[in-house]
């Protein structure tokens, strides 16, 4: 398969699970329309979910999931020293995710909570970026498999690779959807990364935040404009800590 | 420029017959808002009851008919050892029913950048000529204030305008297609009555506004303000997420994206709808970004508004329409900033 008569550089991946619910790399496998196309640009080598294979030899290694555990540690170091290029797919490896809800609490109460005398070795929840190296982050929760097919297209032709900057707010307005926060919801979509398509405003939910903060988002004038509409601070909090995607603009505010 | 009147009984009959024949989009409601009210936006109808003629405002503009959001504007396909190009910017033959006259404005305008320039754009130019423009005047909301800019009547860019005069619509025939369309319902001359009432609706709607926008010497006031602290207070609230230029009607700044499909074996070249808003809207090659404030990204917004397209095109941009000002979160909104441009508040 050549590309304006130069042969694309196929890509040798691997895809990892570690704490998730292993539904970014189900994405990976859906869209069947484009689905032999997508996957005649990537050669397999190792990806539970679809093939047996069980490879050493991926240039690219795609990550699915935060890092709880030590034994998770290692591997994800080992993955690293084998891959040229380490990529984060999906909010859980982006930021720690659903699952950083753990961090709130005292770990061994968690333990006991959810194992009760079943005692496991557990750590708090990592995003990858804390551990290891990350070369590119693709958020979303789960991630958008349209935009996976556009990087990877973009990274086999050399192209650049680029996410959306804005908020979720343009593509909101481009469905012609009512404003959610108009309706009396918390949304987060004017401070969070578009390339969802608006997913959750569409479907009459206020945005969680899964893609992470757009570039220079003014989270202080959402703040102001949602306490206005009568929202808590703590309820607005609850809603930043969602996916533990705001960690940062939480720690700055006074 | 003919005149008619037409029976809302006959109009129903004249509208359904377009619908059937053609593809046509029309005022519709499509959510209610916290308090209750519709909300409406153009959608395609299928039959004269699923229209809201009587409408208050659509909360996108009529734009995106026009101007899509994304829009392929040439296709690639890679053979062996060669490419073909296909360009379509062939469109079928539409309608839009009830548009209202600063929405018509807003296009006219559009048409002077995308038609009148040095580089008509030929998609813009398929759509607009293959659209029969229906229009409607209404009852300005609280917040409408398309009168300050002279944009509350509209004289061109239409085929057919209709002035509710009661039990009937007071009709100006703007094109050949619409007079012999109209051939096939009943109309009539207008009367001395019709004439009288016609200018009352004109005159009543006109008493009706309620909000003004100060636009005398506003474009020397832009000048001698540029630093103003006005900007940083409204830029300090701008979420820079685009909404306002998204459902303003003549906001049609955009990007250009080149996008290889999957297989490899074709690519698009695709025009995107942008905002000045949006972070990246100034941003180069190699990361340079000549706006990086928010204070600054919104300014040059209403620049190019009310300042560098007035010089240019002879008229500000802006038809005072306040979509924007309704969809902003932050509360900006034109008449609020160039008020106190003006010292007006």
């Amino acid at each position: 398969m050549e590309y304006l008569g130069i042969e694309p550089k196929k890509a040798r991946i691997g895809v990892f699970d570690f704490t998730c619910c292993e539904g970014c790399e189900l994405q990976l496998a859906n869209k069947e329309d484009s689905l032999v196309d997508f996957l005649a640009l990537v050669e397999v080598v190792n990806f539970r979910e679809v093939s047996s294979d069980r490879g050493q030899d991926y240039d690219i290694a795609l990550i699915e999931g935060s890092i709880s555990r030590e034994d998770e540690v290692e591997r994800l170091k080992q993955i690293r020293e084998k891959a040229k290029i380490l990529v984060t797919l999906g909010t859980c490896a982006c930021f720690g995710g659903v699952n950083s809800i753990k961090n709130r609490f005292d770990i061994d109460d968690v333990v006991s909570e959810v194992y009760g005398k079943n005692k496991v070795e557990t750590l708090p929840v990592r995003k990858v970026s804390d551990i290891v190296k990350v070369d590119l982050a693709i958020p979303g929760c789960p991630v958008s498999k349209s935009e996976v097919e556009r990087i990877v297209v973009n990274l086999v032709t050399g192209a650049a690779v680029n996410l959306p900057k804005y908020p979720v707010c343009v593509e909101c307005k481009q469905k012609g959807n009512t404003c959610v926060v108009d309706l009396g919801e918390i949304c987060l979509g004017p401070v969070t990364r578009a390339g969802c398509d608006a997913a959750c405003p569409t479907g009459k939910t206020g945005c969680l935040g899964c893609r992470g903060a757009a570039e220079d988002a003014n989270f202080d004038s959402l703040r102001e404009i949602l306490r206005e509409k009568g929202h808590s601070d703590e309820a607005i909090d609850e809603r930043l800590r969602f996916y533990n995607a705001f960690s940062e603009e939480l720690k700055n505010e006074g | 420029m003919i005149n008619k009147v037409i029976t809302k009984g006959e109009f129903e009959k004249f509208i359904s017959g377009i619908i059937d024949a053609n593809e046509t989009i029309g005022p519709k409601q499509v959510d209610t808002d916290r308090d209750g009210k519709p909300v409406y936006q153009f959608r395609q109808v299928k039959s004269f009851g699923e229209m809201d003629l009587d409408y208050t405002i659509t909360y996108s503009s009529v734009k995106n008919f026009f101007l899509p959001f994304r829009e392929e504007l040439s296709r690639f396909d890679f053979s062996e050892k060669d490419w073909d190009q296909t360009v379509e910017y062939r469109v079928n033959p539409r309608a839009i029913i009830g548009v209202r006259p600063c929405d018509i404005n807003a296009l006219n305008i559009l048409d002077k950048v995308l038609i009148g320039g040095a580089y008509p754009s030929p998609y813009y130019l398929a759509r607009r000529r293959n659209t029969f423009l229906v229009g409607m005047d209404h009852e300005p909301l609280e917040d409408c204030f398309c009168e300050s800019l002279g944009q509350d009547t509209v004289h061109r860019g239409f085929n057919l305008f209709c002035e509710d005069i009661g039990d009937k619509y007071y009709l100006t025939i703007m094109s050949s297609k619409a007079f012999r369309f109209l051939e096939n319902v009943k109309v009539t001359d207008p009367t001395k009555e019709d004439d009288i009432k016609f200018h009352e609706r004109r005159k009543r709607l006109r008493d009706m506004f309620k909000t003004k926008v100060e636009m005398t010497g506003l474009q020397s006031v832009m000048d001698i303000e540029f630093k103003s602290p006005v900007w940083k207070k409204w830029g300090d609230k701008c979420l820079n997420c685009g909404s306002c230029a998204m459902v303003c009607p003549t906001c049609y700044c955009y990007g250009i994206e080149e996008n290889i499909d999957v297989g490899l074996k074709s690519s698009r070249k695709e025009r995107v709808q942008y905002s000045c808003n949006l972070v990246d809207f100034a941003e180069v090659a190699g990361g340079h970004n000549f706006r990086p404030l928010k204070e600054d990204r919104l300014k040059y917004r209403y620049y190019h508004h009310y300042r560098g397209f007035a010089q240019n095109g002879d008229e500000p941009i802006c038809v005072g329409c306040n979509r924007c000002g309704r969809a902003c979160l932050a509360g900006i909104n034109p008449k609020d900033v160039i008020n106190e441009l003006q010292l007006e508040s």
